[in-house]
């Protein structure tokens, strides 16, 4: 399987969605990310159980800093998939890209 | 412990609107057990205010530390160096915290980041629950362990009154009533006639209501 995603999508793996914190998104804004995602697997299919229903409350929260701040909670998403779906990761990478594209750049000047 | 909440970021942002270099202050007590003003929330109002001055094109300098307890003038001293480096301070620690700092460094500015709520204890993850009030004279083992001063929304002594229904109280249908809980407990116990004392009059003096409250202990004092 040969699949493209747009190459302004940075990937960085960590064990689990669960290691995923609060500060790592915020900190993506502010160092100038125009947006963050992550892309956990599906819920009930935590291998640690909970990891990806808990960053998903910590996606939630980000959500409500930016949206406190005035900035445009849509820069930060949450997408679950399972490993196996190579397509559906290519296919939400397009997605979230389209959506920022929409956004315009972060207002944040690096 | 202390529970406290974060202040709005609006708010705080308010506070610091004409300041250009900041510290935020944490501290490892009560508010970071409550995961309120421990390190892991000063570093995320830290960005979180980087983020909101970035955006007005009006970057924050903002530096952060954490004591081991800000209402100790023992580790407070220990800011002594760098605290006035900056334009203001922004304390994550209980309302103690900022005016223990304001005491000591009389020439700075400290702001409370959050808002001092009650004493209490976590219920489950991530919820917190009042349990005391401080009134300065504890009774629980009359009520098996059921605080009627601070669980009471009318820290009612012989309740419940005629607002309790079907186990709540009429303040909030979310809220326990704790008379009912008292009630069902003595019932349960076979002590229901321990509820038919009338309790003397109580001195609320010892409580708030005597004014601010000191405590000497002759034995600890220099
Ligand atoms: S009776 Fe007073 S001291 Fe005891 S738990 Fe209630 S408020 Fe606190
Ligand atoms: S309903 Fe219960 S808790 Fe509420 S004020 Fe009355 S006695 Fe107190």
């Amino acid at each position: 399987m040969r699949l493209n995603y747009p190459s302004e999508v940075k990937v960085l793996q960590v064990p689990c969605t669960g290691r995923v914190d609060i500060l790592h998104l915020l900190k993506a804004i502010e160092d100038g990310a125009d947006g963050v995602y992550v892309a956990g697997c599906l819920e009930g299919e935590c291998h640690f159980l909970t990891g990806n229903i808990k960053t998903k409350k910590k996606v939630i929260y980000v959500k409500k800093i930016l949206e406190e701040i005035g900035m445009n909670p849509d820069r930060v998403e949450m997408y679950n998939l399972s490993s196996a779906q190579g397509g559906r990761f290519a296919e939400i990478a397009h997605e979230m890209t389209e959506k920022i594209h929409k956004l315009g750049p972060t207002p944040i000047k690096k | 412990m202390i529970v406290a909440d974060r202040k709005p970021l609006t708010e705080i942002l308010t506070m610091i609107e004409a300041q250009e270099k900041i510290l935020i202050v944490g501290c490892k007590g009560c508010v970071t057990v409550c995961n309120t003003g421990g390190l892991k929330e000063v570093e995320i109002l830290a960005s979180s205010l980087g983020i909101a001055r970035k955006k007005e094109n009006r970057p924050l300098t903002i530096d952060t530390t954490i004591i081991e307890r800000q209402c100790d003038n023992e580790y407070v001293e220990q800011l002594r160096d760098k605290v006035n480096d900056y334009d203001a301070v922004l304390s994550m620690a209980c309302g103690v915290g900022p005016q223990f700092l304001s005491e000591a460094y009389p020439g700075q500015k400290f702001y409370p980041a959050v808002n001092t709520t009650f004493y209490g204890g976590a219920v489950a993850h991530g919820i917190w629950e009042e349990r005391c009030a401080g009134c300065g004279t504890c009774i629980i083992h009359d009520f098996e362990g059921l605080c009627p001063i601070a669980r009471c929304a009318k820290s009612l002594l012989h309740g419940p009154c005629g607002g309790s229904s079907q186990t709540k109280c009429e303040i909030n249908p979310d809220t326990q009533c704790i008379w009912d809980h008292i009630v069902a407990r003595k019932m349960e116990l076979g002590k229901l006639e321990d509820l038919m004392k009338v309790r003397e009059l109580r001195d609320w003096r010892s409580a708030r209501d005597g004014g601010p409250r000191q405590s000497i202990r002759e034995e600890l004092t220099q």
